[in-house]
């Protein structure tokens, strides 16, 4: 039973380690499939975190905080886009800069605003997104394993979770049941295919960097106003090429992509979870092994180790019509 | 989508057509198109009947794809005119050109490879924001094309799955689907099997019986003469003539093709062929999508002499030369370097034939053998960069490559003289001569040559010619490709006429005739009886081309009796 | 008819740069602003700090420094075509080298300890760029994709190595034990008091003798000679026989080799221990050092020089402007990287078309030449 409640609590926290994961793998699924590289994930999301907290202390609401989170991240975005869609440039390198940018331009303000050090002020009660119980929590808590798998991993979490884990059916329905998506996808493909088809080519990549910018600052409103009650420097420590692994770990695929973050999310709340705990036989365990994990998978991956990850095929090259 | 009325109309087939009203599909006049410094189409007119199939023709290069891209709406045309059934229109983009009814089936096909056929057909068509109503339709739609004009495919497949022939008329649907009556194929047999070919040209005629026009830009002359109504020759960017099909012939086109040139004389003695120093057997050679293109060839190079490799671009030459320097290992067969058995492993090859002697002018300068942002000098030493000559151990040195380069400039009058201009900056002929300098003076028993005077000016041309000449005399082993009918028959001691991945027939530059090398490079041969209306090649035409292979086949006699 | 011409050389090198310095600069001044400081007045305590006084000199040097050795790994890697942000993982394995070779060797002389340990931070170094080059050359492994994952693989192993191998018993903080005698890199203080207390050292040097070698390689040997045409024209090197997937992973392993020299400079000649991320994103800054030194040895020296300034400058403005922080570097290296490297368009398209009409109407002379490459398309 201990053994049980132990796993129930393991998973609970993959769950919550999972939505940043998700929604920016998301997010880089969305531009990716569309042919532009994103590198900017990470930086996207530490400024959508900021702009959220931000928000969020000033007007004592979360939901105002997380339109702000996205607005902030979308504005990242269209650097991006303008950078690598308008004037061609490379998004590898239009991705550093952002991520810099975001890391620089985070703690400047905040700074200067609040003076804490480059973080924003705590947040309480309605400028956060509280933990939602859902119906029957009480009645089901007693039942033995099912009453804990209700409380604590169904039931018990904030809305931006729901949030994220139906962005997934979602994201599946909008890139292969309707026009918007197949055109999105074919752009990352075949992008002359696209234009000798009548659509206009950089159009539907501005599209989708902007959803990748408003997934992107969810994940930051997330961190910042429901895992966190305030945005701290640095916060997204990584996340953003975590997800940018899942991404190429799932093959682009929405799907497989909630699989790979809830992986990923695991291997992070093991690693959590077993730092300094001495295991029987194996002795304690290299958490930086199980941190790494992501990245080395990835790297197998790509290599074609195991399987192949062919990403979009005109992912990176800015589309030039005239010769 | 197709329009059912018009199927019903009367069979355009060739002799009905001049009673039908000659309605014009398309119109175009004093077309205009610049690409940076390139005039690409010059004053261009074209005048097609509506329900005919008209044909293009011309060499790789010569402006027909850049056409057919501005009526298509892919490229807007500098000046000009464009009419689509008597109106005057602008076609600023794809859309558009749809719209009016205009459809295109590109070289390289517009397909999204991890896509299915119905995904692909239904891009840019779909009728509202959920892709479901839009799939069922097409798949109705697609099952009706597929019984009017044997279009056959899985609406499910991937394209990726596909063979090429299947592919391509994925491509012949999604115009279809959207309502094309004007139907441009640009060059589509040179990716699909004599089978598939032949398919796509009983496609072509129905849909030319259910009213379509169709425009047909090839630089085959074999299927001008086999399926158009009208041809339109096109060369460096002008339009030369329109003729009627039945009008002309193979020969005449090939002709108006490649432009009646001032004939170069080349002084050159008698050769005196030496030993073997190149041969390959039953070569085989693919290309990077696994096509094969040359499809087992057998010859020999000996010293002394140029053999030429005539040949319609696109015959399998370009992949020939790449595996006989190394850059590509061949499928199969053998490659014999003196008499030397040599294997290509690795993706250094090239480095390997150039130890054995063999210098290399490759086909396209500026793609493969210069690197146009480096100094002249530079490249005076691409390729022998290992030498100790230009420095000795691991070092470079720079005064023995400036050096080198100073004689090569000196040698072959490369102008300006000043080996620290980069080389984008040289014109097209010196650009030609810093690489045959470099490939010549390195004194090889084998030298390949790829069109050594593509886009190269008059006076430089004869240079080039004497400087091939002067490597012959000095006893080396000279193989020559070019599609420049004149330049192989002006320097060439014996000709090879290249055809599809084959070797079809063998010349002596000396007796044989224009129009005899030009059937044998259109690929009219005896086994050809044609696909269909009465575009058989003619008696006399094939008597000419057995005279032919009797010649070869007796050279070929000679030369094993040697 | 707009024509475009390709721009002069000096307008390539010298005006297109400095334009896009210009704006970054610019814009950087309205943040300054925007936090409600003055932007002329920051200009003079950045410039003061980074060029005003010994000290101050000797710590924009040694910032120079980690950008010297950050820049040139990129543009080796860049030469061959190959675009490695994984400079920032490569010099952090690297440390491990060296650190090792010092502690091992702290009882001799720095002048035996800085060869070996050198040594001993290339291979690491170079190995951590050796096998992104190898999974992209042989497997076909996105160069890009695979260097960002060895740097995150790379900080979760040295964390492991220091926490399980490196550290003392008796420390608390995850660091290695310190070197204390010939480990250290000498501080060029202890012979010039000028630098004050700036940890600028030897390494300074190396990197000089790194800027000039690196010329060498590139232009002055075959294997230069042949790193190069692989970035220019992969299909012309494949003409000249050079193997394309050799030259990538010797590349790669260069640039790595090149990035692990940070380490010496940190960890020997700052730190004088193996402490956690040490490289602290110069192996990123060395992304932007490359591209705005236009991958070239001089140009590399001069734009590490300026963010060697804008780091220690920064530093100084962080000091003396309570409102702006240390951050305030990272903006300005955002906005460097996002104007020089990625928005490079931006004043190149316009530059080029006046470039052209200044040429069309002056351009008689070059009518021949225009003809010569018309007909090349025959």
């Amino acid at each position: 039973m201990e053994f049980f409640e132990t796993l129930v609590l393991l998973l609970a926290s993959t769950i919550r380690l999972t939505v940043p994961l998700l929604l920016a793998c998301l997010a880089g699924l969305y531009s990716e499939r569309s042919g532009i590289f994103d590198i900017g994930l990470e930086g996207k999301m530490l400024a959508g975190a900021f702009g959220a907290a931000t928000v969020a202390a000033l007007t004592g609401s979360a939901w105002l905080g997380m339109f702000a989170g996205i607005g902030v991240s979308v504005a990242m975005a269209l650097i991006h886009g303008v950078a690598s869609i308008t004037f061609r440039g490379n998004q590898i390198i239009s991705g550093v800069a952002i991520n810099f940018l975001a890391a620089g331009l985070t703690v400047l303000l905040g700074q200067t605003w609040f003076k804490q050090g480059g973080r924003t002020p705590q947040l309480n009660g309605d400028a956060r997104f509280n933990d939602i119980d859902l119906p029957f929590v009480d009645q089901l808590a007693d039942v033995p394993f099912l009453g804990s798998i209700y409380t604590h991993l169904i039931s018990g979490h904030n809305i931006l979770v729901y949030i994220a884990f139906a962005t997934v059916p979602l994201t599946y329905f909008i890139l292969f049941k309707t026009r918007f998506g197949l055109r999105l996808r074919a752009s990352g493909e075949n992008p002359k295919a696209v234009d000798t088809a009548g659509i206009n080519v950089n159009a539907m990549r501005f599209k989708a960097i902007i959803i990748t910018g408003i997934l992107c600052g969810l994940a930051g409103a997330y961190l910042s106003t429901a895992q966190s009650s305030g945005f701290i420097k640095d916060m997204t420590a990584g996340r953003g090429f975590i997800a940018l692994a899942a991404l190429i770990f799932a093959k682009w695929m929405p799907i497989p992509a909630l699989f790979a973050c809830l992986l990923f999310g695991f291997l992070s709340a093991l690693g959590n979870f077993l730092q300094g705990v001495e295991l029987p036989i194996i002795g304690e365990v290299p958490v930086q092994l199980i941190q790494a994990m992501p990245y080395i998978l990835t790297v197998i991956l790509l290599a074609g180790f195991i399987g192949k990850a062919v990403g979009p095929k005109a992912g990176g090259i800015p589309y030039i019509k005239e010769r | 989508m197709t329009d059912k009325s018009q199927a019903n109309e009367q069979r355009p087939d060739s002799a009905a057509a001049s009673q039908i009203a000659p309605a014009l599909a398309i119109e175009l006049s004093g077309i205009n198109k610049h690409f940076g410094p390139v005039h690409a189409n010059k004053d261009i007119d074209l005048k097609v009947a509506r329900g005919s199939v008209h044909g293009i023709v011309g060499e790789n290069g010569a402006g027909k794809t850049t056409l057919m891209s501005i009526l298509y709406g892919f490229y807007t045309a500098d000046s000009g005119e464009i009419r689509v059934g008597g109106k005057q229109v602008t076609i600023n983009d794809s859309s558009h050109a749809l719209e009016l009814g205009i459809g295109m089936v590109h070289q390289h096909f517009m397909l999204v490879d991890n896509f299915t056929v119905l995904e692909n057909i239904i891009l840019g068509a779909e009728d509202s924001s959920l892709l479901q109503p839009s799939l069922d339709k097409a798949r109705k739609v697609l099952a009706q094309l597929a019984d009017e004009y044997e279009l056959n495919v899985d609406p499910d497949a991937l394209i990726e799955d596909l063979s090429v022939g299947a592919q391509q008329r994925v491509e012949i649907l999604k115009a279809l689907y959207r309502g094309a009556d004007i139907l441009i194929l640009d060059e589509p047999t040179g990716v699909l099997t004599p089978s598939e070919a032949d398919h796509l040209f009983r496609v072509l005629e129905t849909l030319r019986a259910q009213g379509k026009t169709i425009l047909l830009i090839t630089h085959k002359l074999r299927e001008i003469m086999a399926i158009t109504d009208e041809v339109s020759v096109m060369r460096q960017g002008a339009m030369v003539k329109t003729l009627q099909t039945k009008d002309t012939d193979p020969a005449e086109l090939a002709e108006l093709m490649v432009g009646r040139r001032v004939l170069l004389r080349v002084d050159k003695g008698e050769s005196v062929p030496g030993d073997v120093k190149l041969a390959v057997e039953d070569f085989v050679v693919k290309d990077d999508m696994g096509i094969t293109r040359v499809k087992g060839i057998n010859f020999e190079v000996r010293a002394g002499e140029i053999v030429g490799i005539a040949g319609v671009s696109g015959n399998g030459q370009s992949d020939m030369l790449e595996a006989i320097s190394g850059m590509r290992k061949a499928a199969s067969g053998k490659l014999l370097v003196k008499g030397q058995e040599i294997i290509i492993d690795g993706d250094d090859g090239a480095a390997k034939m150039r130890d054995m002697g063999v210098a290399h002018v490759p086909e396209d300068r500026q793609e493969q053998g210069l690197v146009v942002t480096f100094e002249q000098w530079e490249n005076a030493i691409l390729g022998y960069q290992d030498d100790d000559a230009y420095g000795e151990g691991v070092f470079l040195s720079i005064p023995a490559a400036r050096a080198e380069a100073n004689e090569h400039i000196k040698k072959f009058d490369i102008r300006p003289a000043n080996n620290r201009l980069k080389v984008a900056n040289f014109s097209g002929g010196n650009q030609q001569k810093i690489v045959l300098a470099r490939e010549m003076s390195r004194d090889p028993d084998v030298l390949i040559v790829g069109q050594p005077t593509r886009g190269v000016d008059i006076g430089a041309i004869e240079f080039i010619h004497n400087q091939i000449v002067a490597m012959r005399d000095a006893g080396k082993a000279v193989l020559l490709v070019s599609v420049e009918l004149d330049e192989i028959r002006s320097l060439a001691d014996r000709i090879l006429v290249m055809f599809d991945g084959h070797i079809v027939g063998e010349a002596d530059p000396a007796t044989a005739t224009e129009s005899e090398l030009g059937l044998l490079m259109a690929g009219v041969s005896n086994d050809d009886v044609s696909v269909s209306n009465g575009a058989s090649v003619s008696n006399q035409e094939n008597v000419a081309l057995k005279a032919s292979d009797e010649k070869s086949a007796e050279r070929n006699m000679q030369g094993e009796s040697k | 008819m707009i024509v475009r011409k390709p721009l002069p050389r000096w307008a390539d090198l010298i005006l297109v740069p400095f334009l896009n310095l210009s704006l970054a600069f610019a814009i950087s001044g309205l943040v300054v602003l925007m936090i409600g400081e003055s932007p002329v007045e920051a200009v003079k305590i950045l410039i003061f700090g980074a060029f005003g006084y010994g000290e101050g000199l000797g710590y924009t040097l040694h910032f120079a420094t980690n950008f010297v050795f950050a820049g040139l790994a990129f543009s080796i890697a860049s030469h061959a075509g190959q675009f490695n942000i994984g400079a920032e993982g490569q010099a952090y394995v690297a440390g491990l080298g060296a650190i090792l070779v010092a502690l091992a060797l702290d009882q001799t002389h720095w002048l035996i300890v800085m060869p070996i340990a050198m040594i001993a931070a290339a291979a690491l170094g170079g190995f951590w760029g050796f096998v992104p080059g190898y999974l992209a050359a042989k497997r076909g492994s996105h160069v890009v994709i695979t260097t960002i994952m060895f740097n995150f693989i790379a900080s979760a192993f040295m964390v492991y190595v220091i926490n399980n191998f490196l550290k003392p018993p008796e420390n608390m903080a995850p660091e290695s034990a310190s070197v204390v005698n010939a480990g250290k890199m000498p501080q060029l203080r202890e012979w010039w008091d000028y630098f004050g207390y700036s940890p600028l050292n030897v390494m300074f040097f190396v990197a000089i003798l790194a800027l000039i070698l690196t010329y060498i390689l590139l232009w002055r040997t075959e294997l230069g000679y042949k790193i190069r045409t692989m970035g220019a024209n992969p299909s012309a090197a494949h003409y000249a026989g050079i193997s394309n997937s050799k030259i990538v992973m010797i590349a790669m392993t260069i640039s790595g080799g090149v990035a692990g020299m940070i380490a010496l400079n940190e960890v020997l000649g700052v730190q004088n221990r193996l402490v956690l991320d040490f490289v602290f994103g110069y192996g990123f800054v060395g992304i932007a050092v490359g591209l705005m030194g236009r991958n070239h040895p001089i140009g590399i020296a001069l734009a590490a020089l300026l963010f060697g300034a804008l780091y220690q400058g920064g530093q100084e403005l962080a000091f003396m402007m309570p409102a702006v922080t240390r951050e305030m570097i990272l903006v300005i290296q955002a906005l460097v990287i996002l104007f020089t490297g990625a928005m490079e368009g931006l004043f190149r398209g316009p530059l080029e078309m006046i470039f052209g009409m200044i040429e069309m109407s002056s351009s008689s002379d070059d009518a021949d030449k225009d003809d010569a490459s018309a007909s090349s398309q025959g």
